[in-house]
């Protein structure tokens, strides 16, 4: 997952398919074709983390760049839908396990050479070989071979010991077949992998990236997308130009895009406002109070859901959280609706949903931990044999979410008479380091963006046993029987309807609560004249009319 | 006074060795791990934390550390960020920057700062000396960010005079709202300063002779008074460049500069300890070479002081 450089503050995600569809124009309707042709604007960035390598890529300031530079196998629609072939010809299998791809011909990397299956496959193994230290390398671990390739450190990254290095270079489960066609063998059966394809991780490399050092390529990437590199001044602009060459469905209308740096929301919203800036994704919190940027902006901000949700994750490790029915009462004993009005002024909504309900195979309302009831809470409470001592809820508190977090402590002091408050961690590093070393002593903020459209995302890394981001250590051998069978599962309907019921004991177990699903207040100047959000909430600049 | 600044360079080295160690450990000791948030919800591979662990040697101690660090600077070699920045890019980028707008605020302030204490410290008591002790207090109350969101929202958005944010190019017309925001504290501190030292004077023995032997008024100010109520200025504009350029961090955010403030801050976050280091050096040398040019000045502005 990618996660925002401030620390979480403001996850910036998908689109809702109902809000998003409309394309979100504003303004006077279509734009000026001609007007558009050697049309320039300049929108709202921030200084990338690493240098622009797609599998050493995870937060939102890089990423955004990364998806303009290149295009992957598949597209997730703008509309949130299910994702469709962009470079890829045809991905076909007949059992979710040995999947062969087929690229379209004749397209290039900005280089001028061409697109090839090779460069997939040197790419991904690049990415899955782990002394090269990717930050996307267990991306792979679903491709046959994996386990050779990527060895794991007996005793963690801070213990004496080093990994093994690995027993083989390359993936076993990778195989050319032409210059245009590859084989790729799973592990187990996957009916999800064709969906990840359209992550950054799996983005082709051109063979010039193999020839320098990673830092090197990154520092002037060589896409395939629809805009190629000029420049990158550190912390001032990054400068993008139309792909001439391009021939894929997504051309740029305009030429230039300057992604300026800013380390200040605040100056980026004034220069939003003074017309000098002509896009940012998402307005300054200071913004939203009492609707400030409605009347600042007037028709040119706009409005969105994004498929991301804000949890309260429980530390199960510790004694005092394992019984499900004080997780429940906890739970039932937030008023989310209130939290939503009072402090997010509407903008965020009350959760009701385990998976966020704008990914696709994603139930809408089975939460039936999530809602607003004190009666059964108390009832609850007193059933799980009370609470004694003193319940402290953690977030980091170098974003905005004390607020939000000391109304939660709040509900829970109130409603259910345990003495709760909630109390900051300064900053997201030290909060991280905690939660990663399973130290947490009592509920802690959290939240998740999906990597890619489909619920499997909200399952396997959250509530399976071993799962990425399973930071609480919450497990239950039901729930992992019915996911590995769910991702298993021949086709995506019946890995989604398996799904369901995974989430269904989750339910029952309560984990975590979800507390609100994130929205998305953006804003552009005058001069454009339509623009689409893409499946993240990030601007899809192949779509901008001035 | 060719001993007396070989002594003061001399002294330079124990100084320069004991900030940038005391800065390097205590970057080392900032609580956190620098790669514990760096994949967002979930934990940093392994492997990547090892591999980065390994390549910029933070198994070892602090010592060892820092030793690995001042040979390699010794060698002209800065170092890299924890992405693979050359950190001696970074500096060669940034510090124009905020050298630049200090030196506007500098400027800024020596003319405002100067002017109004020259007026307020002649006539004391009338309408302009009260008017200046008043604004000036008004300035040093508020924080330098009021100052700066109020002028930029101001001026920049409701106004559109300038825009609100600094373009790439640093252009000097550019800089002279941040400039002023930057320095706006210290403008109030010069005037009190420069009146109280040209008030004091005013009434000295030789500003009466000069008077009495009918040199024009413009000449007793300009050459007599001025040259010796200078001293404290000078000492307070000297200082105040490399404390300008420290403490830019909060203008260079407002304005969207790309300044040392903001590298600084970021690198203390993620504790990347060469970094901190390699900016703050050249902020000790800039505050060390400004004391010294201050205390040679000393001697250009009262032929009475003499080094030997």
């Amino acid at each position: 997952m990618r996660v925002s450089k401030r620390a979480t503050s403001a996850i910036a995600l998908s689109a809702a398919a109902a809000l998003v569809a409309s394309g979100c124009s504003s303004g006077d309707g279509d734009g000026n074709a001609a007007a558009s042709k050697d049309g320039a604007i300049v929108i709202h960035g921030v200084q990338p983390e690493n240098p622009l390598v797609p599998s050493n890529t995870t937060e939102t300031g890089g990423g955004k760049v990364i998806d303009w530079l290149f295009t992957g196998l598949v597209e997730y629609p703008n509309d949130g839908g299910a994702p469709r072939n962009a470079l890829a010809e045809s991905i076909d299998s007949k059992d979710s396990k040995v999947f062969t791809i087929k690229i379209k011909k004749g397209t290039k990397f900005h280089d001028g050479t061409e697109v090839k299956a090779k460069n997939f496959i040197d790419a991904w193994n690049w990415a899955a070989y782990s002394p090269n230290g990717a930050q996307n390398g267990t991306f792979f671990s679903d491709i046959a071979g994996f386990d050779k390739t990527y060895t794991e450190d007996p005793d963690g990254a801070d213990g004496p010991q080093k990994a093994p290095p690995p027993t083989a270079k390359e993936l076993s489960g990778l195989k050319v077949i032409d210059e245009q066609t590859f084989e790729v063998t799973l592990a187990a059966p996957t009916a999800v992998f064709p969906t990840k394809l359209g992550y950054s991780a799996f983005m082709p490399l051109p063979d010039a990236f193999f020839t320098m050092k990673p830092e090197e390529f990154g520092k002037k990437p060589i896409g395939n997308g629809p805009v190629k590199f000029v420049s990158w001044e550190d912390n001032v602009l990054i400068k993008l130009t139309r792909f001439d060459d391009y021939n894929l469905r997504d051309k740029m209308k305009i030429k230039d895009v300057d992604v300026k740096l800013y380390q200040d929301e605040t100056a980026a919203y004034n220069d939003l406002l003074a017309n000098n800036l002509d896009f940012m994704e998402t307005v300054p919190t200071s913004a939203l109070a009492g609707d400030k940027w409605k009347t600042d902006l007037g028709d040119r901000g706009l409005s969105t859901t994004t498929p991301s949700t804000a949890l309260i994750a429980f530390p199960i490790y510790d004694k005092r959280f394992q019984n499900p029915k004080l997780r429940r009462a906890v739970s039932l004993s937030i008023n989310r609706q209130e939290i939503s009005d009072k402090i997010f002024f509407g903008t965020r909504k009350p959760a009701d949903s385990w998976a966020n309900p704008l990914t696709p195979g994603a139930k809408p309302g089975n939460c039936t931990a999530c809602k607003f009831d004190p009666t059964t809470a108390k009832q609850l409470l007193t059933e799980a044999g009370g609470f004694t001592g003193e319940m402290v809820f953690y977030y980091n508190a170098d974003s905005s979410h004390k607020d939000w977090m000391d109304a939660v402590a709040q509900q829970v002091k109130t409603n259910l008479g345990i003495e709760a408050r909630a109390e900051g961690v300064p900053t997201f590093a030290v909060f991280r380091q905690n939660i990663n070393a399973h130290k947490m002593t009592g509920p802690y903020r959290a939240a998740w963006q999906q990597d890619y459209p489909d619920v499997e995302n909200w399952v396997n890394p959250l509530y399976v046993k071993g799962g990425s981001s399973n930071d609480g250590l919450y497990s239950n051998p039901q729930v992992d029987a019915l996911a590995k069978q769910a991702s298993a599962a021949p086709s995506l309907e019946a890995s989604h309807e398996a799904f369901s019921k995974a989430v269904e004991l989750v339910d029952q177990d309560v984990p975590s609560i979800p507390i609100y699903f994130y929205g998305q207040q953006s804003g552009h100047s005058e001069k454009i004249k339509k623009l689409e959000l893409n499946n993240v909430g990030e601007l899809d600049i192949t779509s901008v009319e001035l | 006074m060719g001993r007396y600044l070989l002594r003061r360079l001399l002294q330079l080295v124990p100084v320069f060795i004991g900030t940038t160690f005391l800065i390097y450990a205590l970057v080392w000791a900032v609580p956190g791990d620098p790669f514990a948030g760096k994949c967002g919800e979930r934990r940093c591979p392994d492997q990547y934390i090892a591999f980065m662990t390994e390549k910029y040697h933070l198994d070892q101690n602090v010592f060892v550390q820092y030793a690995n660090y001042m040979k390699n600077l010794l060698q002209g070699d800065f170092g890299t960020t924890f992405s693979q920045r050359e950190i001696s890019d970074i500096i060669l980028t940034s510090y124009p920057n905020t050298l630049k707008l200090a030196l506007v605020a500098l400027a800024i302030e020596a003319v405002i700062g100067l002017g109004a204490g020259v007026l307020t410290g002649l006539r004391r008591n009338g309408f302009l000396d009260n008017l200046v002790l008043v604004s000036t207090l008004f300035l040093i109350a508020l924080p330098v960010f009021v100052v700066g969101f109020v002028l930029q929202w101001l001026l920049g958005v409701q106004w559109g005079i300038i825009k609100p944010t600094v373009s790439s190019e640093m252009r000097l017309s550019e800089l002279i709202v941040p400039g002023f925001v930057l320095g706006s504290a210290s403008v109030a501190y010069i005037a009190r300063v420069a009146r109280t030292s040209i008030a004091e004077n005013r009434r000295a023995d030789y500003v009466r002779t000069a008077i009495a032997k009918g040199l024009p008024m413009r000449r007793v100010v300009g050459v007599h008074l001025l040259r010796n109520s200078l001293i404290p200025v000078v000492t307070l504009l000297g200082t105040d460049l490399g404390a300008l350029m420290g403490g830019a961090i909060v203008t260079e955010g407002i304005f969207g500069i790309n300044g040392i403030g903001r590298q600084v801050f970021r690198a203390i976050v993620t504790k990347e300890s060469a970094t901190v280091v390699g900016i703050v050096v050249v902020l000790v040398l800039v505050y060390l070479v400004m004391n010294l040019l201050v205390d040679l000045l000393y001697a250009a502005l009262d032929p009475r002081i003499r080094y030997e």
